[in-house]
């Protein structure tokens, strides 16, 4: 790729405040940024890193409750830092244009998306309206967008969120500006529908040459697409080099722990074959909310000891299927049996021992602790209410608890939830849920809201309690490192389905059934290549097609 | 359009059947003064001659049920019976006068509306600068409050120590339209500043909570400029908040209405139910109640009707 | 032009200047367009208008004072975490504080503050202030000044009254709605509508017309009239709890629905129902008032503001501030409680909008 080597956008020293409780606190440090023309710059980090600030930063933007406190944003010979707000906005849309992680919440709903296309373009007088509305269509055809012709003329809730990312990108090509930014822009989609955005976003900045930084958390996405990565952590940029480099030597440790993270893969356990029974076995399980029909036929047995990974994407019905599990939606069909024995369907008609015996570890830690109460009393009152424990022994089995799950008790005893950080809130989830001595745990998107380190910190934890306890897990993820990681069966879902189901190394090696196949192949990986090859391998032109088997 | 028109539909029938549960209530109601309601009107000293003529006029020897399907048929058709004081019909007692009470409302409302909501979508703009502070502490002095205290101090200075406007608002039908927008200005005003300073809060509130949207944020980084944000993509998606504001503003005229007659001895419906009220005339306290709430619940019922029609989500469907 | 006008512009337009030379541009511009105004105003209005911002300007400053005061007093007596708290409270606040305390001290230690009995005559009607009567007399010659510091026990304490029980109701009738869900939920919502639908003081008028005006019925009467809004209130605050993993995790463990309550959702909807009791207060309080006012709340000979200012609504006619103070006393109450609750809202919410 032969890039010109103008340089386009320079940003040094760049710090940011924010207001808090009025006082204004720095978060970023002292960013220093180099972008050429043509140039992709992928920007990554944990959450709290300050890309998308460095993002906004670059357009001269920040949102409110935050300023530019120092340093120089220098695009094209420009400093934005000191420019007046009419010569920003000139900018803004024309030569800078944005996309945001979030297209549903980011389009107007009030206006057909064309009209918003066209909005930045007319008023640019860079294009008349029908000009602009017949690129727009152009452009709608070059991201592979169905019904080109038409689908501009729709309002924004009328599309699909994949759709709409890529009518955004559309969007932002308008003014066929010299930098995009792109904030995320394939966070909220599911993988199979991440393919098409990111084939779509590089393939329309490979055509018109345009320099973008690209702000992701996920670092095999950022492979694909960016020349150059540059790493943050806390505001601090902690290292910047070539794709290729960075992904083979990288230098920092923080950079390496980031690399390291998707090494952590266990053994694959066989099924108990001395006739020991499932602890749980789901047969033939059919519910619905309302009228709509959301699972049919689900069957699936977990083992003492074992671990199955229940996949599948949004819609697939494999979070519903814990629910009916649990008893909070009573199957309109099918049985859930415990031990060999039947449960009742609804959760307010089984007994103590029977919910005991069930426990849910939740995607968000945050909304799954009471922020407004103790540790010691998140942990202590299943053992209360289940054990009957009182006074020195219930401190002692918190105590003891604690110590499970990695904590120091004499410092968490007493704190709550606000205070901790994301991997400990959900390491407290687990322990409540350990608390009650269950049998079988439920890990719905456990890891998901994690930053990877942490994450990763949490899959062995669980791994070593399952060792030690013998518990049984069902894990409900849609991240495929996840399963590799930690399952020992997996049950893929589609559509309220089962579509296939059997050993993890079984269902890592072909033959697959044709979803699975899309699933397993959409998981971008972190060879820079991987993209480029798929699109190949799947013919390019049927990138949209594949994702609708 | 069909999920449009069933989504009104449905808010119809639903405000009808709370103006007849509301009819329901306010009727029976009376039915649990304890003992005889003839006998409570006319008091101890009433001979029973007069009680049983009374009750005959009140038709109290039939079931209740009947006597309520007899007064909602009336009212219907605008016929709420006889005063139990003067004898006169309460139709024609009340007629007059509520138009005098809507002609207040109106007037208050074509002031207030286009200025509060003008001054709340300015206050949005300006929000956390030092105007905002003071609009937000003067309007939450006007809240609080209580309309006779404005409508006296306005009074005090308009119509005692300047002696530029009348201090009652006595108005009649013979008089000249700019005489009685003159006479009627004080309590207008009083009704002005208290629905007024309401409109403001809220409507700063709406727009600030629409200025908040990731869309606004996406039209700023398109270089938009200010003021065409507020107008192509702020103010589309605000009718609905807007017409709500309103909409619970005129409900809330309503009942500041009553308190402002009695200042300003206005002759409105208001004053004609505090008065009926206390000399327990009542199927003149029915018939005024039932009107207030009828407006009340028809003003919430647009409200709604407006948000619906106003939602591009609604408006569009998939 | 008089000295008073000069040295009137003189002084704002020194302040501004002075605002402007140090960079305080919120000041300034506040400052300046105070002057502005003024030159309308005295346009329009002529020396009395300006003599009358001046009179404004100085009570503000005076409130303000009293208020910083206030605040360094707390901070000093409660020190610590409270003391960080209080040192960014906004002055609105703390004057809605120190107005509230001596509301509260004026209901308490009413007998022995007021000089006489709340419906002893001690002068001819509408008799003029003199050294034992701070405001005069009201109409029948009792002492004003004693029959407002009654008032402040009589009309808040049944306010209050009123208030806590339109709470308990409406608050547990929310809660119970929002735990339990489905027919209890739409029953209650349903019933909550209809009270709604009629405006709230026709609605007490007409219950007021049946059952009489004593206390106990004012009191009953407005509870229920205001539960419905404390229910939806209380409703929407536990509903957006309920939804909440922590509550699943609870109901899964198999707890009931007051532990759920009592542990999991109450505590969390402290602050939003904390601030929604000071503006239901000032609700009722409003309300009670115009209905005292309107001679069908608080009966006499009990002192209460609303019905003061009734009777005596006549000396206004003769230019008399007299039944001004009694309403002036409502306002600065609800004032004072709404800039508390504004505070509290504001930080609980814990954005800088």
């Amino acid at each position: 790729m032969a890039k010109n080597k103008d340089v386009l956008l320079r940003i040094r020293d760049l710090r940011i405040e924010a207001q808090t409780d009025d006082e204004w606190q720095e978060i970023v440090h002292g960013v220093n940024l180099t972008l050429h023309r043509g140039e992709v710059l992928g920007l990554i980090g944990e959450s709290g890193a300050g890309k998308s600030t460095i993002g906004l930063a670059a357009m001269g933007f920040a949102r409110d409750g935050c300023r530019i406190s120092g340093g120089s944003v220098e695009f094209d010979g420009m400093e934005l830092t000191t420019s007046s707000p009419s010569a920003l906005r000139a900018l803004r849309g024309s030569r800078i244009a944005y996309v945001a992680q979030s297209a549903a919440a980011s389009f107007n709903p009030a206006h057909k998306i064309i009209d918003q296309h066209v909005e930045a373009p007319v008023m640019y007088r860079i294009r008349k309206r029908a000009e602009a509305q017949e690129d727009a269509m152009q452009l709608y055809e070059r991201l592979r967008l169905p019904n080109p012709q038409e689908i501009g003329f729709r309002y924004p809730h009328q599309v699909s969120g994949g759709q709409l990312q890529r009518a955004m990108t559309a969007m932002a090509m308008a003014c066929r500006p010299d930098l995009i930014i792109f904030d995320e822009p394939t966070t909220a989609l599911d993988v199979t529908t991440q393919i098409e955005v990111l084939a779509a976003i590089r393939d329309i900045v490979d055509q018109f040459d345009t320099a973008a930084i690209y702000i992701t958390h996920d670092l095999a996405v950022v492979a694909q697409m960016a020349d150059r990565i540059k790493v943050l952590l806390k505001g601090e940029e902690i290292e910047e080099a070539s794709t290729e480099k960075m992904l083979e030597d990288p230098q920092e440790d923080y950079t390496r722990s980031l690399w390291a993270v998707r090494s952590f893969e266990r053994q694959q356990k066989p099924r108990p074959d001395d006739g020991t029974k499932p602890v749980v076995s789901v047969q033939d399980i059919d519910a619905a909310y309302g009228d709509t029909k959301v699972l049919e036929d689900v069957s699936f047995d977990i083992y003492p000891g074992m671990t199955v990974a229940v996949v599948g994407e949004s819609g697939s019905g494999k979070s519903t299927t814990a629910r009916c599990i649990t008893g909070l939606l009573p199957p309109a069909k099918g049985r859930i049996l415990f031990d060999g024995t039947e449960m009742p369907p609804a959760f307010r008609q089984r007994s103590k021992d029977q919910l005991r015996q069930v426990q849910m570890i939740y995607q968000m830690a945050d909304t799954a602790l009471n922020p407004r109460l103790r540790i010691g009393e998140i942990i202590g009152r299943p053992a209360r209410f289940y054990g009957g424990l009182r006074g020195v022994k219930l401190k002692n089995r918190v105590d003891e608890l604690l110590g499970l799950i990695e904590l120091e008790p004499s410092k968490f005893y007493s704190r709550f939830p606000p205070e901790l950080s994301g991997g400990q809130k959900q390491r407290i989830g687990i322990a409540r849920a350990l608390a009650a001595e269950p049998r079988f745990i439920i890990c719905d998107e456990v890891t998901s809201a994690l930053d990877q380190l942490v994450a990763e910190g949490i899959l062995k934890l669980l791994d070593r309690l399952q060792k030690e306890l013998g518990l049984a897990y069902m894990f409900i993820t849609h991240d495929l490192a996840t399963v590799r990681a930690i399952a020992d069966e997996v049950v893929v879902m589609q559509r309220g389905r089962v579509v296939e189901q059997g050993p993890k190394d079984e269902m890592f090696q072909p033959p697959h059934h044709p979803y699975t196949d899309l699933l397993l192949s959409s998981v971008p990986e972190m060879d820079p290549n991987w993209l480029t090859a798929l699109l190949e391998e799947r013919g390019v032109d049927n990138v949209g097609e594949a994702a609708k088997v | 359009m069909g999920d449009v028109t069933k989504l009104i539909a449905r808010r119809l029938v639903y405000g009808a059947l709370t103006l007849l549960v509301v009819s329901i209530l306010i009727f029976f109601a009376v039915e649990l003064l304890p003992g005889d309601i003839a006998q409570a009107v006319l008091g101890q000293g009433a001979t029973k001659e007069t009680v049983a003529a009374l009750r005959e006029q009140m038709g109290l020897d039939q079931p209740a049920p009947v006597r309520y399907l007899h007064w909602l048929a009336g009212a219907v058709h605008g016929d709420f019976g006889v005063s139990l004081i003067s004898g006169d019909r309460v139709s024609a007692v009340i007629g007059p006068r509520f138009l005098n009470t809507l002609f207040l409302a109106s007037y208050a409302a074509v002031i207030a509306v286009p200025f509060a909501i003008t001054l709340g979508i300015l206050v949005a703009l300006l929000r956390n600068s030092i105007f905002d502070r003071v609009a937000n502490v003067v309007t939450l002095t006007a809240i609080s409050s209580p309309e006779f205290f404005l409508g006296y101090i306005l009074i005090l200075f308009f119509a005692v120590k300047t002696s530029a406007f009348p201090a009652i608002a006595s108005i009649g039908s013979h008089m000249s339209f700019g005489d009685l927008l003159y006479r009627s200005f004080l309590p207008a005003l009083t009704l002005v500043l208290v629905v007024t300073a309401h409109m403001m809060r809220m409507t700063r509130a709406a727009i600030i909570s629409l200025l908040a949207s990731p869309y606004i944020e996406m039209a700023r980084l398109k270089g938009v400029s200010p003021w065409r944000v507020i107008v192509r993509h702020a103010l589309p998606n605000a009718w609905a908040p807007i017409i709500n504001v309103v909409a619970l503003n005129l409900a809330y005229l309503i009942t500041g209405v009553v308190l402002v007659e009695v200042v300003f001895v206005y002759p409105g419906i208001g004053q004609l139910l505090v008065d009926a009220v206390s000399k327990r005339d009542f199927p003149i306290v029915q018939a005024c109640c039932l009107i207030f709430a009828a407006t009340f619940i028809l003003l919430n019922l647009a409200a709604d009707v407006g948000a619906i029609l106003t939602n591009p989500r609604l408006r569009h469907p998939k | 032009m008089s000295h008073f006008v000069l040295g009137y512009f003189a002084v704002l337009i020194a302040a501004s200047c002075l605002a402007a030379y140090f960079g305080r541009r919120p000041v300034f511009m506040l400052l300046f367009v105070l002057t502005l105004a003024s030159a309308l105003a005295g346009l329009f209005g002529g020396v009395p208008a300006l003599r009358f911002l001046t009179g404004a300007a100085a009570v503000l400053a005076l409130a303000a004072g009293i208020s910083y005061a206030f605040r360094e007093f707390l901070a000093i007596v409660f020190g610590g975490e409270a003391e960080r708290e209080l040192k960014n409270a906004p002055l609105t606040a703390i004057f809605g504080l120190f107005v509230i305390a001596v509301y509260a001290i004026a209901a308490v230690f009413a007998p022995i503050i007021a000089p006489f009995g709340q419906a002893e005559v001690v002068s001819s009607a509408f008799a003029p202030a003199d050294a034992h009567m701070l405001l005069g007399a009201d109409q029948l010659g009792r002492d004003m000044f004693s029959r407002i510091i009654f008032g402040a026990r009589n009309s808040v304490g049944i306010a209050l009254m009123a208030t806590l029980l339109a709470f308990f109701f409406g608050a547990l009738g929310g809660l119970i709605a929002a735990v339990r869900g489905g027919v209890i939920d739409t029953l209650i919502g349903r019933i909550a509508d209809v009270i709604m639908s009629v405006p709230s003081l026709i609605f007490s008028l007409l219950m007021l017309s049946i059952f009489g005006t004593s206390i106990v019925v004012i009191v009953i009467v407005v509870a229920v009239i205001y539960s419905p809004r404390v229910f939806r209130l209380t409703r929407a605050v536990a509903g957006n709890i309920v939804v909440m993993d922590y509550i699943e995790a609870a109901r899964l463990r198999g707890e009931g629905d007051w532990y759920l309550i009592r542990r999991e959702i109450l505590p969390n909807a402290t602050a939003p129902l904390v601030a929604e009791f000071g503006l239901e207060f000032c609700f009722v309080f409003l309300l009670i008032s115009g209905l005292s006012f309107l001679g069908l709340g608080i009966q006499p000979p009990t002192a209460d503001w609303g019905s003061m200012v009734r009777e005596n609504a006549t000396l206004i006619s003769f230019g008399e501030l007299t039944p001004l103070i009694p309403a002036a006393a409502i306002a600065l109450l609800t004032v004072a409680v709404n800039f508390v609750v504004d505070w509290m809202l504001w930080r609980s919410s814990g954005l800088k909008e």
